[in-house]
């Protein structure tokens, strides 16, 4: 029950953030790539196999919890946190210069947008 | 001894890049020196740890003397060698040029995102572990998009959002690559999924296949195959032009990893005793690599601006070398792969050099820059002109240049294989189309150059004094006059480097030299990095 729940969150996760990847808005791009960041370290954290009450020790019990997706986790986790960090500034840096928050810096009225707006940046 | 000196390529960057960030603002003179001197430093050991034969048998460092598959590794062999020895003659060009022409203080902190940017490759180049392998790409990736966007500009900004974001998706799926191939396999280090994966559960081998396509989709986004080079030549095109030319290299990080798992993991393997891995990914390099020579082909051809141009003709020479890579499945191995590695080196240090010059024409052309259309005489014309046509005629593989040869390596390798027809038809018209383009670039920049009546050249050329950065685009065509006059010894050097990497044995026997450890007293699902390497 509780990996079918899990596989189904990171599809929902993953997809979203393909979904919002494709936008053409900067800002709905990158929460689709923090959406698929978060979709594939839940899914690496699962690699080690979902076991309760296991120790990571080998032989204490019968079963024993991999510690090692963890630490690949943290890694992942650092990471996709300073990426993210970087491709705010970025996207920030794109409105200011391109004046307009289209991926293209194409200007598209306001009407004829399907997704939100992102918040003025403040210059 | 050598394994000190192996790590130092590693940690000498790194370290210069702590250092360069705290001196970069305030000394300027320093920084600059520091960094030429660690650049010299890296090219003088690669070298020298090639010319001492250190790499024809596999190094293998264990970091934290941890061995395979517990702690991570390095791996130097020769191919290692070669791929770090150009890091480092791109690395010293494109920065003698930054220097030269002052494009280094067109913004904060080049000279340690440019360390940064070495620390990245190197280490790609050398780790035997697929998580750390990852890391350096993040690595190299941070670094570049830190270059991508020195100095600014709206086209450079918009070039480096859309580079960025492809690379962010490509290191999301390598990390569902890595995550599905140690959840099934239960290892990361190269050596140790290479022994495990005859052992599959069959179960598991859908799995398995599905991680390593997707490995290989994330390699050929670096690399910039079809359909995946689109990032790129928005990404060279806008680049400053020391950072266009140290990128070079960056596509070859991907090929690099293509050839290094492919001939490590895949080739002569069995997944779980039913499909053999030989043969899983090469016929699609194969085809991958002669669509995308087409479309390259047809992109230098539509490319309106010089380094535009030569970014498609990276893009070609990617198209070439995976047609080589896809080829090395077949009987010919060791001299596809050869070709592939003689038409590597031109090409990085070639394209390299073809970008300092399009740089050239945009300081000192005033009104056009790099564009292809005609414009005032520039200064020492005949000298950029010449030089110009040296390269156009080696990019697009004409004798007397080293792009032939290269391509008369692989397409020898191509005799004997069934794909025979579409391979030459494919390499030869495309080889064509690039020589078309090219003489039509160079007729419009060089001889139409008095062909604009409305600017009178009210600055007569300076004809006297050589142009700064001049040498760094000269010292690219001495190492390819080099290759051409040394061809014969550097092909049976990189007969003999081939030779070295189809023998995966020997770099399993090198990494782990007992073989898997017994899962009795060393179970494998613990067997990798326990520290995870946190960059």
């Amino acid at each position: 029950m509780t990996n079918l729940a899990i596989s189904l969150l990171i599809g929902v996760l993953t997809g979203a953030g393909v979904y919002l990847v494709l936008r053409a808005q900067t800002f709905p791009v990158v929460l689709g790539l923090t959406l698929m960041s978060y979709g594939v370290n839940l899914f690496l954290f699962v690699m080690g196999r979902l076991h309760t009450a296991a120790p990571a020790v080998v032989g204490a019990s019968e079963q024993y919890t991999d510690a090692l997706p963890q630490a690949l986790v943290l890694t992942a986790i650092v990471i996709a946190f300073a990426m993210t960090a970087f491709v705010i500034v970025l996207a920030l840096k794109a409105r200011a210069a391109m004046g307009n928050d289209h991926v293209d810096g194409l200007h598209i009225p306001p009407a004829r947008r399907t997704s939100g707006k992102p918040e003025e940046p403040r210059a | 001894m050598s394994a000190n000196l192996i790590s130092l390529l590693v940690f000498l960057p790194v370290a210069l890049a702590a250092i360069l960030t705290i001196t970069g603002r305030k000394h300027p003179g320093p920084t600059r020196l520091l960094n030429l001197a660690g650049v010299a430093v890296l090219l003088v050991v690669s070298a020298g740890l090639l010319v001492t034969g250190t790499g024809d048998t596999a190094q293998v460092i264990e970091l934290g003397s941890w061995a395979a598959p517990f702690g991570i590794v390095l791996v130097f062999d020769r191919l290692s060698g070669l791929m770090l020895l150009l890091t480092s003659i791109v690395a010293l060009l494109s920065l003698v040029y930054a220097i030269r022409r002052d494009e280094d203080m067109a913004g904060p902190h080049f000279h340690a995102l440019f360390q940064a940017q070495l620390f990245g490759l190197n280490g790609a180049f050398l780790t035997g572990d697929l998580f750390n392998l990852f890391v350096f790409f993040e690595v190299l990736l941070l670094a570049s998009y830190g270059l991508m966007l020195h100095g600014s500009g709206r086209r450079r900004t918009r070039a480096g959002l859309h580079y960025v974001v492809v690379n962010l998706i490509g290191s999301t799926l390598f990390l569902f690559a890595v995550g599905a191939l140690y959840g099934t396999v239960g290892s990361l280090n190269l050596a140790d999924i290479t022994l495990k994966l005859p052992q599959v559960e069959p179960d598991a081998v859908p799995i398995v296949t599905t991680a390593i396509f997707l490995l290989f989709t994330v390699f050929l986004i670096k690399g910039a195959a079809f359909p995946l080079y689109l990032w790129l030549p928005g990404a060279y095109g806008y680049a400053s032009i020391p950072v266009a030319a140290l990128f070079a290299i960056m596509t070859k990080v991907g090929l690099y990893s293509v050839l290094r798992v492919d001939s490590v993991m895949l080739s002569g393997n069995t997944l779980g005793g039913v499909i053999d891995t030989t043969a899983l990914v090469a016929p699609w390099l194969l085809w991958l690599g002669l669509i995308t020579l087409i479309t390259a082909a047809l992109g230098v051809v539509a490319a309106t601006f010089l380094r535009r141009q030569v970014a498609y003709l990276i893009i070609a020479s990617v198209g070439t070398i995976l047609i080589a890579l896809g080829l090395a499945a077949g009987p010919e191995r060791e001299l596809a792969l050869s070709g592939a590695l003689f038409y590597w080196i031109h090409t990085t240090v070639l394209s390299a050099g073809f970008f300092l010059l399009a740089g050239l024409l945009m300081r000192h052309r005033p009104q056009q820059g790099d564009a292809i259309a005609p414009a005032p005489p520039m200064p020492q014309a005949i000298l950029v002109g010449s030089l110009f046509f040296a390269y156009a005629i080696a990019m697009a593989g004409l004798p007397p240049l080293t792009g032939f040869f290269g391509k008369v390596m692989i397409l020898s390798a191509a005799l004997e294989s069934p794909l025979l027809a579409p391979v030459f038809a494919v390499v030869l018209v495309s080889g064509l189309v690039m020589v078309i383009a090219l003489a039509r670039t160079g007729s419009r920049v060089f001889y139409q150059s008095e062909a604009t009546p409305g600017h009178p050249s009210d600055q007569p050329p300076t004809a006297s004094r050589p142009l700064p950065g001049m040498g760094t685009t000269i010292a690219p065509m001495i190492v390819a006059a080099l290759m051409v006059i040394g061809a014969q010894p550097l092909s049976t050097w990189l007969e003999s480097t081939a030779t070295q990497v189809s023998q995966s044995g020997a770099y399993l026997d090198a990494v782990m030299p007992e073989g898997i450890l017994d899962p009795e007293t060393a179970p494998g699902k613990f067997g990798e990095d326990h520290e995870g390497g946190q960059h």
